[in-house]
Formats: structure tokens, sequence, C-alpha cells
């Protein structure tokens, strides 16, 4: 197998590395700060564990919750209800989206509703929801689902619009029938912008769940922000918290490690692995 | 696998109201090289696309040899395909040692594995090239192939579009408005204008053609004043009987 040549990356001077590594650090000073008078404000009473418990509670609250086993059991729920969710919603938009994107009768037939419905406040129809399908675990995968498949559907059908009909052309120029030219050059050709729908599409459905699990559950994050408030456990609420907010950026940097690997024939993809 | 002649006759076609094409006949011989020369609008590429078989709206009689490749103006690589991968793109058998082979004939096969959007302009179009001849055509339809790339490497392409055509003697149609790379590489220009065959000129100097021969710049002046480009710099006829 030849690779092509790679061009060697130029070595940073010392000195700069230095800089660079000040910058970096110039930018914790402030949230670093924040976190320091948030503390000051707790130990002093001046911000009531009531309203918000201080950043040291916290930290000890999400060790004792992890130790305990609680959390990893609740994050493992809701875990399995945005991945059930994702994966019913995803498919979903991606299946509209080719019919829509492949024939003209599918896009005259998909395309309208799909548009009235993408209007939708999706996060307002829980009511609906609860009256449908009660109060079980189905409303909460319905949210999931439905905000997830609309990014996907929208970015996947304007990919496959935009994909270059000179080299769909090209493809049936060599002999390429139907199903291989949707395969090898307009799939491809899309994959891009429905993989940014994808990142789309993961923020909707951990935000869904997080209005979901608030609504009636025995389980789960949001379960164990809404009995902690019961209690008054600031600290719990915002472990809670901070448990989506990682558990959105490590989906994130899933999609993005994707985008890496499926899109490295991109010139931009190219020259940052160099 | 069908051998046999380029033959068209009475073609026409129309985009709404604006005729492209009209009466149009033309023959190319198994393995003859003709260069279609004509101004933007003239019809030429059209004429290229019916007998490459991209133009379903066409009236009249088509045959041509199969099968036939195209190489097109840009190259249309899929970026998302490695080098070989494009051209053995819609290959059964034996794909990847055809396509390698194919690579080697336009001196490319260091660059099999690239990824297309890293090829220069002159590589790319190579493998143009090579994803055309992979498929062994008996008609070879050329595109504006080197319209895009620089002075020398088009000069290389020539010799080397000389060389796998004197390898595998398809029937070449080149569709250019170069009128040099016409008089340098084929048998026949063809003129069109307005849609139909306005003349034909053998070019009957053996290659490689010497650009400063009096049959080439004979040819030439004739190509130039049937494209409707008259130099200024003609010797007189009198000037000629006079000698």
């Amino acid at each position: 197998m030849i690779e092509s040549a790679i061009l060697a990356r130029p070595r940073a001077s010392r000195w700069k590395r230095i800089s660079v590594d000040a910058k970096i650090a110039r930018r914790f000073i402030s949230p670093i700060a924040i976190l320091l008078v948030w503390q000051l404000g707790s130990t002093y009473g001046i911000i009531p564990a009531t309203k918000l418990a201080s950043p040291a509670t916290i930290l000890v609250t999400f060790w004792s919750l992890l130790a305990s086993g609680e959390l990893l059991r609740d994050l493992g729920v809701s875990l399995g209800r945005v991945l059930v969710g994702l994966v019913a919603g995803v498919s979903t938009g991606a299946l509209l989206a080719l019919v829509a994107g492949l024939s003209r009768t599918g896009d005259d037939a998909v395309d309208p509703v799909m548009q009235g419905l993408r209007t939708l406040p999706y996060l307002g129809m829980s009511p609906l929801l609860i009256l449908w399908f009660g109060i079980g675990e189905f409303p909460k995968l319905a949210l999931v689902a439905f905000a997830s498949a609309f990014p996907v559907y929208l970015t996947l059908l304007g990919g496959i619009r935009a994909v270059d009909p000179k080299l769909i052309e090209a493809a049936q120029a060599f002999g390429l029938d139907r199903w291989q030219t949707i395969r090898e050059v307009i799939l491809p050709g899309a994959l891009a912008p429905a993989l940014v729908g994808l990142r789309y599409a993961l923020g909707a459905a951990w935000l869904s769940l997080v209005v979901g699990e608030q609504i009636n559950a025995d389980r789960g994050i949001g379960y164990m922000i809404m009995d902690a408030r019961d209690f008054l456990r600031t600290d719990v609420i915002v472990v809670g918290l901070l448990v989506y907010a990682l558990l959105g950026l490590g989906t994130d940097a899933i999609v993005r490690l994707v985008e890496r690997r499926a899109l490295a024939w991109r010139p931009s993809i190219l020259r940052e692995s160099r | 696998m069908n051998g046999g002649p380029v033959r068209v006759r009475d073609l026409a076609l129309s985009f709404g109201e604006s005729p492209i094409l009209r009466d149009l006949d033309l023959d190319i011989a198994p393995g003859e090289f003709v260069a279609l020369l004509g101004r933007s609008g003239s019809g030429k590429t059209t004429l290229l696309r019916v007998l490459a078989g991209l133009e379903q709206r066409a009236t009249g009689t088509v045959d041509v040899p199969s099968p036939s490749a195209v190489v097109f103006q840009e190259p249309r690589l899929l970026p998302w395909k490695r080098v070989w991968e494009n051209v053995a793109l819609g290959l059964r058998d034996d794909s990847r040692e055809r396509a390698l082979a194919a690579l080697a004939e336009v001196e490319l096969v260091q660059r099999a594995s690239a990824w297309p959007l890293t090829l220069s302009g002159g590589e790319a179009q190579r493998a143009g090239l090579a994803r055309a001849l992979v498929r062994e055509p008996r008609f070879l339809l050329l595109d504006e192939p080197f319209a895009s790339i620089d002075a020398l490497t088009r000069l290389k392409m020539h010799e080397l579009v000389l060389a796998l055509w004197g390898l595998h003697r398809p029937s070449v149609l080149l569709v250019t408005h170069d009128v040099d790379e016409a008089l340098v590489l084929a048998d026949r220009a063809v003129v069109i204008d307005g849609g139909r065959i306005a003349a034909q000129i053998e070019i009957d100097a053996p290659r490689p053609r010497d650009q400063s021969s009096p049959v080439y710049i004979q040819r030439r002046r004739e190509l130039l004043a049937r494209l409707g480009v008259v130099p200024q710099d003609l010797p007189s006829t009198f000037a000629w009987s006079a000698a």
C-alpha cells in the first residue's frame, strides 16, 4: 500500500510553547476566581446552602453519590433512554430524509409534513404525550425521538440535495446503477452535513430528556434532581446538572471522533492530522 | 464489445425553442483520432454528451462503439474515495489490480492511495484519464480535458495521450478550443458551428508533428480560417507567385 507523503509538522520553538501555555493558563483565571468567590460566599453564609451548595460540598456529594452507586444507576437509566430515543429518532429522521431526497413523490409526501411538525415546540408537547401514552417510559422516549429526528432529517436532506450533479452524472457515465450511485456518491456526499445534524440531534436529545425525566420518573438523572428538590439538596441538583453537561460533552466528542474518521478525505481534516 | 465506427446521422437536439444540434452527420473510423473544434455555444460539448450517452433527448441515428468512456473537463473524482477507488469505480472483477495498472499507465501509481483533493490539477486529470482507460474503451471521449491545466503540463499530457492512443488504438473524439492541440494530436479536425458540422480538415502530417513544418502551418491557417479567424500576417498570393 502506498501512502501519500505526509508533511512533517514544523516543531514549535520552546519560546512559542511557553507563550501558548501562558495563554491557556490565562483563560483559567476568571473561572477559578468565580469558584473561589462562590466558595467564600458559602463559607461565610452569604450564599445559603438551601439556595446553592458550596463547590466543596458539591464535590463531596458527587463522590458519595458515585461511591454509593446511586449516581451510576441513574446515569445508566438516563443513558439508556437517550440511546433508545436517539436510535428511534435518528433512524426515522434519516429514513424520511432519504425518502424525500431520493424521489420527487417522496419529497411531495414527506417534506410538507416534516416542515410543519418542525415548527411545533416539541418540549411543549409533553402534556399531550402524557395523555396519549401515560406517565411511563414511552412519553420520555418519544420526546427524545421527536427532538432528534428533525436535525438529522433537515441536514441529511439538505446534504442529499447539495450533492454535485456532475458527480452523479460521472458515476452514471461509468456504469453505476441507481442503487450504486446512492451508495457511492449521494450518501457519502451528504455525510458531512448529516453528521453536523447528528450533533444537533444529540443536544436536542439531552435537552428533551431533562424535561422528560422531570415529568414523572422514578429513576434517571432528572428524577435525582427532582427528588433532591423536595429535600432542598441543592448540592445533588448541581451534581445532576453537571452530569447532564458532561454527558452532552461526551456524546458530542464521540460524534466528532466519527467525523474525523468518516470525513478523512476533507482538506481541513487532512491539514489537522498532518 | 463493438469495435465498429462511430456513425451519426441526422442528429438534432433542442432545448426549448433554441436548436443546439441540427442535421448533424459525423463518422469516426475505428482507431481514428478526431478533434472537434468550435466556439463556445457551437454545440461541441453537447455533441460529446450525446455520443457519451448522457443526453437522452436527441433525435436521429447514433451508433458508437462500446465500451466507451469519458474524461470530463473537471476530473469529477469522488473526493471521498481514494484515487485508485475512483479509477476502479463501477468495475466488477480484479478492480484494484486493474486500477493500479491503469494508474501505472498514466504514471500516477505513487498517488494511488491519496485523496483526490490533495492532487494537483495535472494529477487529477491523469487520474480521470486512468479511470477512462481502465475500461479498455473502443471509443474515448475527451471533453476539453487539458483546458484547466498549465501549459507545460498540458504538453506532457499530449504526449501521454498520444502514447496511450498508439498503444490501445481506440477511436477518440477530443473536444477542444485549442487549434494547436487539435493539430498536434488529431488525424482530422472537425469544426462545428451553429449545431452542425461546418468543416472537416484532414491533418496528414506524421507524428510527432513539427509545428514549424509547412504542412502544419498550412493546416493551421486553414483551420483558423474555418473558425472565422483570419490571421493578419498571411503572405499574399502575389508574394508566393513572385517567388
